[in-house]
């Protein structure tokens, strides 16, 4: 959507890309002189490079909501995830219910917190995240056999069914050189602060969705981090609709060269909805490419999303591709978007990247169009953001699953106030 | 027989300088079969014009009529000025993205006719008239005009034309930015609709050239927000020779 425009920009204080500006244009990079400030302690913006991660509650203080990183987040409506009165209260609520789909060359298991596995390349880079590392009791093992191509969707249901504070760990381990769809459903009501962890093996191929279906009261904070081996493909997809405070933050890291990920997330925020996703893809090794593409569509009062595309090209790094793009559309009035794609330029060389960002209304250009064509405004209306929308719901790749998101997306437009 | 009336027409739009009048007060009567070619310089209000008769909400009519056979089109929305059978192929068409040409054409044609059309024909239809309009049948699969060139955007509108068999047609300058041979192959559409139709239609060109496939009946000059001068093809070809500096000479200064 093309029109009335309050695009965030913010390139970091020493990148120079010239051209920056038209959505999908290849750019031609050039390297600033200087490495990034230095002086990050009070910039905004500071590199993600210097972002603290550790599995040390005691690492992350008390919030204040100041924070960099939490500063569009309304701290008292995260049912005390955060821990505000201190460290020393862990999650103890009943984590959602994990129920995966038998299949052949699927294992699943439960496991203890001193399984090896957990955590061996996820580390918590924030406090809730930290919070939900230091309280779970149990994890959920998910692994997929090297080798075997998986026709069937694998699926994961994630149900909640208390709103005692919880907290919950699923670990997912793709084989070498095999080829799975994977859903995540997360319904129910919950208070759950999550990691999951996605290792994906070399050569391998994962297609992961993850849906955000929660019932009005959850309110869920996740960290979702994979790591991805030589010349593997990640494609993750993140549908969130449902929940009253939504906070993921999707982490790819390359673990080998050659690697691939595409990161896309379609969000529906209704009235009093809080939704944040903020993505960081690393770049720190050579030739891997990175596509991020997140829509969201905002309306009635309060309603509220946030998006910031964290992408971290570090030095010594070549042959990086690498293009993010976050757009929303604001149904309604009292309805707020951020959007903050923030591409960072170590010294590495690149081939190409880039960055697009737009919060907009209806583009009245588009609405006359079709309704010169005979066709009535609210159809007119529903057409167009279906067709915002759609473009992302047809990375998920799943029919059924196409089609059953397709159809709360119909629903949530048919709500739509004219 | 349709008639459609412009009376003493006066448009403005809003700017950051307060109101600005760009039609000064213009009429026109077209009957269905007829063809007029507006003419006139850049600026001078002609795609104002269409857009007004369509209903742009952009643009604001301070006085005069619209009449299509009698009804008041000034009180119809947008969309219902489509249904009583007016037409703009625009200057710009819009694109807009994730709607397929395909779910476009039907959905339109669903509701300018007020059921949906027989799936069977229809389909045919459509076939027809993009091979008529000599358009790839991947076009049908494509969102509307995203990343259409200037010409293809063209053609789409007078596939839509043919389509959605209008009364009255406003052709915003569909022929520039179109090469010699897709300038025969959308004329020749244009002429199709007419006759097939008894269609009458508004032609903005500031080229003869299109006026060699499609007969003009009238030929208006039109300058500084109304019409100054009308006659028959050779007003046309004396416009090619001498512009419009005799037109421009006779206003007064204000
Ligand atoms: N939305 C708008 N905002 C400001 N000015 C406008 C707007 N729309 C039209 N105008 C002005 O109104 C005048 C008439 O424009 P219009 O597009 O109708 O001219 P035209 O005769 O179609 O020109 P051309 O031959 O270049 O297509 C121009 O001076 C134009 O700048
Ligand atoms: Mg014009």
């Amino acid at each position: 959507m093309a029109n009335t425009d309050a695009t965030t920009l913010d390139e970091g204080p020493d990148l120079l890309i010239p051209g920056m500006g038209e959505e999908g244009e290849k750019l031609v990079v050039q390297q600033a002189e200087t490495q990034p400030a230095e002086d990050e302690e009070t910039k905004f913006g500071t590199s993600r490079a210097d972002r603290k991660t550790s599995f040390d509650l005691a690492d992350f203080p008390v919030l204040t909501g100041e924070e960099e990183d939490w500063r569009f987040t309304p701290l008292h409506r995260l049912a005390n995830l955060h821990l505000p009165e201190g460290d020393d209260n862990l999650l103890t609520g009943a984590a959602p219910a994990v129920t995966v789909t038998d299949q052949d060359g699927v294992s699943i298991e439960t496991v203890g917190r001193d399984d090896q596995r957990l955590g061996s390349f996820m580390v918590p880079d924030d406090r809730t995240s930290a919070v939900a590392w230091n309280s779970f009791s149990e994890a959920t093992v998910v692994t997929i056999a090297d080798n075997v191509n998986i026709e069937e969707p694998v699926k994961i249901s994630v149900e909640g069914n208390s709103t005692d504070p919880a907290a919950q760990h699923i670990h997912v381990a793709i084989g070498a050189n095999s080829k799975v769809n994977l859903v995540v459903n997360q319904t129910g009501k919950a208070v759950v602060s999550q990691n999951m962890e996605f290792a994906i093996g070399e050569g391998a191929t994962a297609n992961v969705t993850s849906i955000q279906a929660w019932d009005d009261e959850t309110v869920h904070v996740g960290s979702q981090q994979a790591s991805l081996g030589k010349d593997s493909t990640f494609k993750h997809v993140v549908i969130t609709y449902g929940g009253s405070l939504v906070r993921l933050t999707p982490i790819t890291r390359f673990a080998g060269e050659g690697a691939t990920t595409n990161m896309y997330g379609l969000y529906f925020a209704d009235a009093g909805q809080h939704m944040e996703h903020r993505i960081f893809i690393d770049h720190s090794t050579n030739n891997c490419t990175s596509d991020a593409l997140y829509k969201g569509a905002l309306q009635g009062k309060g309603a509220r999303s946030v998006w910031v595309g964290d992408v971290l090209i570090r030095g010594n790094t070549s042959g990086t591709n690498s293009f993010e793009k976050n757009e929303n559309l604001l149904l309604s009035e009292g309805a707020q978007a951020d959007s903050i794609p923030n591409l960072e330029i170590e010294t590495g060389i690149i081939d190409s990247g880039g960055h697009a960002s737009s919060v907009g209304r209806f583009d009245e250009q588009q609405l006359f169009y079709l309704m010169a064509r005979g066709i009535p405004e609210p159809l007119a209306r529903k057409l167009i953001v279906r067709g915002f929308l759609n473009e992302i719901i047809q990375k998920i790749g799943i029919e059924d699953v196409e089609a059953a998101v397709t159809e709360v997306m119909e629903e949530e437009i048919a709500d739509l106030e004219l | 027989m349709s008639t459609l009336e412009i009376k003493d027409l006066h448009v403005s739009i809003e700017t950051d300088q307060g109101d600005k009048e760009i039609l000064k007060g213009v009429s026109l009567t077209i009957k269905s079969g007829e063809t007029h070619a507006l003419m006139g310089p850049n600026g001078s209000g002609k795609s104002t014009l269409a857009q007004a008769i369509a209903g742009h909400p952009s643009y604001t009519v301070t006085s005069g009529e619209i009449l299509l056979d009698g009804e008041d089109v000034l009180e119809m929305e947008v969309d219902e000025r489509a249904q009583a059978g007016l037409f703009l192929a625009m200057q710009y068409p819009v694109e807009v993205p994730g709607v397929s040409m395909s779910n476009f054409l039907r959905t339109a044609k669903t509701a300018l006719d007020g059921e949906a059309p027989a799936i069977r024909t229809w389909t045919k239809d459509v076939r027809t008239a993009m091979d008529n309009l000599e358009m790839e049948t991947a076009f049908a699969t494509r969102n509307v005009n995203e990343g259409f060139s200037g010409g293809e955007k063209k053609r789409a509108e007078i596939l839509q034309l043919e389509l959605f068999k209008p009364k009255f047609a406003i052709l915003d300058e569909t022929d520039s930015g179109l090469d010699i041979d897709a300038l025969r192959v959308v004329s020749a559409g244009v002429n199709r609709a007419q006759e097939n139709n008894d269609m009458g239609s508004m032609l903005i060109t500031h080229y003869t050239r299109i006026l060699r496939y499609i007969k003009p009946d009238f030929v208006h000059v039109f300058v500084d927000g109304k019409i100054v001068d009308s006659g028959d093809e050779e007003l046309a070809d004396r416009l090619e020779d001498e512009g419009y500096v005799n037109y421009e000479k006779t206003e007064a200064p204000a």
